[in-house]
């Protein structure tokens, strides 16, 4: 069912750098003050204005990683080798300096907090960015609905939110993790990698509500392979959003 | 090689620029072939002259856009109609 | 314009002897309104069609048997970026219009999809425009419109149709793809002509 979605103009904020946390060694979260920002839910994102001295300015859009908190807002930047903007974010940009963006932005790829349905979470990775801002929205709000995130990504090395991820994963309270590694796999995990394949989503994912909701997230690829693995295994289509970040998952 | 186009999701803020609405969230029909959708699940290829928000079924634009100095070009022909939620 | 961010500079460019608005770049960027088609060279085909209705049409041996010249021209992209001194090797228009009889003023470029452009047919002539198929020494790989795309130089890119397959010769001139929706109906990048009323 489509919610109100009539709101005022989207008008550019500026952002103050107040904290950074490494999340990985090419991979880090920015927490940004934004006076003015006037909330949002999670699944959304911002758009980002970089401008230069000569005038040459250039966007891009990121996923907002927080729970709503305020004028406080999380960003995780993934660096990338040919990127123009993700250089800047994730290794320039200091504490201090302002930051352009607009937002939030986005209703389709949104969790709601008051619905008590239950939720299935899967991120190839920096497609766990705004999965991640649903899941710190679960706890922080109370809400009781069954969530379960499934995180694809390389290896330890490129895993996100490590220790969170960690930590929520040993408190149960209906909030469960699965972190599923391509390519290498740290001891103590049993050392399987590879694809996140049909069987392994048949058997992380676990049986299909009639009524889960589902957000698929990450490179267009990965999300058409396992957008088309649901629905070849009876998920109604409608049952799952995607947001898919571009071939090489943005830049 | 993949193609340069993300969903729909990606022209949020654009679109908001110029509506007072959500309209990845809208629902429209396809003036091509019918289908309904939400326009987040349309095909976006912004890395373009302009942006164009192809159908996910037939592939014709939904919606495209230009955005010049100070002014913004629409052309929804593509869309049979939007439907976007409000209040009450 | 918004705030500057410090300490950012973007991908390396500076202004050189560039129409005014651009920035030179050392990439080849690439720009799409649609799907890159992927058919292969059988079904090619290349068509002028005269105003009368008059169709001249080349497949991928007769086009490649044509003379081709080797050139080397500056690229402007109306999104503002410039990549000077490319290589092409093309099929110039007027070897491809030598023997068809027109009287038309106006071309409109069409190319594989609902992609057009157009030009006056003058514009098209007189050493300015080719059908390119190689680019910097290969094939003109699918991404920058190959198997052959217009090329036409002293007007901003996206009159040089990618993916193209004919040129439709008119008496009336039909605006494009992007003509239609606020660029400007001509393109000239040294007199800035971007947007409609530039």
């Amino acid at each position: 069912m489509a919610r109100a979605a009539v709101l005022g103009r989207l008008s550019w904020l500026v952002a103050r750098l107040a904290d950074i946390r490494d999340e990985t060694a090419t991979a880090r979260t920015l927490i940004l003050e934004v006076p003015g920002w006037p909330g949002h839910l999670p699944g959304q994102h911002i758009d980002v204005r970089l401008t230069a001295e000569d005038g040459y300015s250039t966007q891009r859009s990121y996923s907002i990683a927080s729970a709503p908190a305020g004028s406080r807002l999380e960003l995780t930047i993934q660096l990338l080798d040919d990127g123009e903007v993700s250089p800047y974010l994730a290794q320039v940009l200091s504490r201090g300096d302002p930051l352009e963006l607009r937002g939030p932005v986005g209703g389709y790829f949104v969790w709601h907090p008051a619905d008590p349905a239950p939720v299935l979470l899967i991120g190839g990775g920096s497609g766990v960015v705004p999965l991640m801002a649903m899941v710190r929205t679960r706890i922080a709000s109370g809400s009781q609905a069954p969530m379960r995130l499934i995180y694809s990504t390389r290896s330890r090395d490129t895993l996100l939110y490590a220790a969170e991820l960690e930590r929520i994963a040993a408190g149960g309270s209906g909030l469960s993790v699965d972190v599923v590694y391509t390519r290498s796999a740290p001891p103590g995990t049993g050392g399987r990698t590879g694809r996140l394949d049909g069987d392994r989503l048949a058997a992380l994912a676990g049986p299909q509500d009639a009524g889960v909701a589902c957000f698929v997230c990450g490179p267009t690829g990965f999300v058409e392979s396992i957008a088309d693995l649901l629905t070849s295994r009876g998920m109604d289509p409608r049952q799952v959003r995607t947001e898919r970040f571009g071939p090489s998952g943005g830049n | 090689m993949t193609d340069m186009w993300t969903d729909g999701n990606s022209l949020g803020g654009q679109l908001r620029e110029v509506f007072c609405a959500d309209l990845t969230a809208a629902t429209g029909r396809c003036a091509g072939c019918g289908r309904t959708g939400q326009l987040a699940e349309g095909r976006a290829f912004d890395h373009a002259a302009g942006v164009v928000l192809r159908c996910p079924g037939c592939g014709q634009p939904l919606l495209r856009m230009v955005r010049g100095p100070g002014r913004t070009w629409l052309d929804l022909r593509g869309l049979e109609y939007i439907e976007i939620a409000s209040p009450g | 314009m918004g705030i500057v961010s410090p300490g950012f500079s973007g991908r390396r460019r500076s202004k050189a002897n560039l129409p005014p608005g651009q920035y030179l770049v050392h990439d080849f960027p690439v720009l799409s309104a649609g799907p890159t088609p992927r058919a292969g060279l059988d079904g090619w085909e290349f068509r002028i069609t005269t105003e009368s209705g008059r169709v001249h049409a080349w497949d991928w041996a007769a086009f490649r048997a044509l003379p081709a010249e080797d050139i080397t021209v500056d690229l402007h992209c109306v999104t503002k970026w410039s990549k000077l001194g490319t290589s092409w090797r093309g099929v110039s228009l007027d070897t491809l219009m030598d023997g068809v009889e027109t009287s038309a003023g106006f071309a409109l470029a069409r190319a594989v999809g609902d992609y057009t452009a157009n030009l006056p047919l003058a514009d098209l002539l007189d050493g300015k425009a080719w059908i390119a198929f190689r680019y910097d020494g290969a094939d003109l790989p699918a991404e920058h419109g190959g198997p052959a795309r217009l090329l036409v130089p002293h007007l901003y890119l996206w009159k040089s149709a990618k993916w193209v397959r004919g040129v439709e010769l008119l008496d009336h001139d039909e605006p494009g793809f992007w003509e239609s929706l606020g660029y400007h109906n001509y393109g000239d990048p040294w007199r800035e002509q971007r947007y409609w009323g530039d």
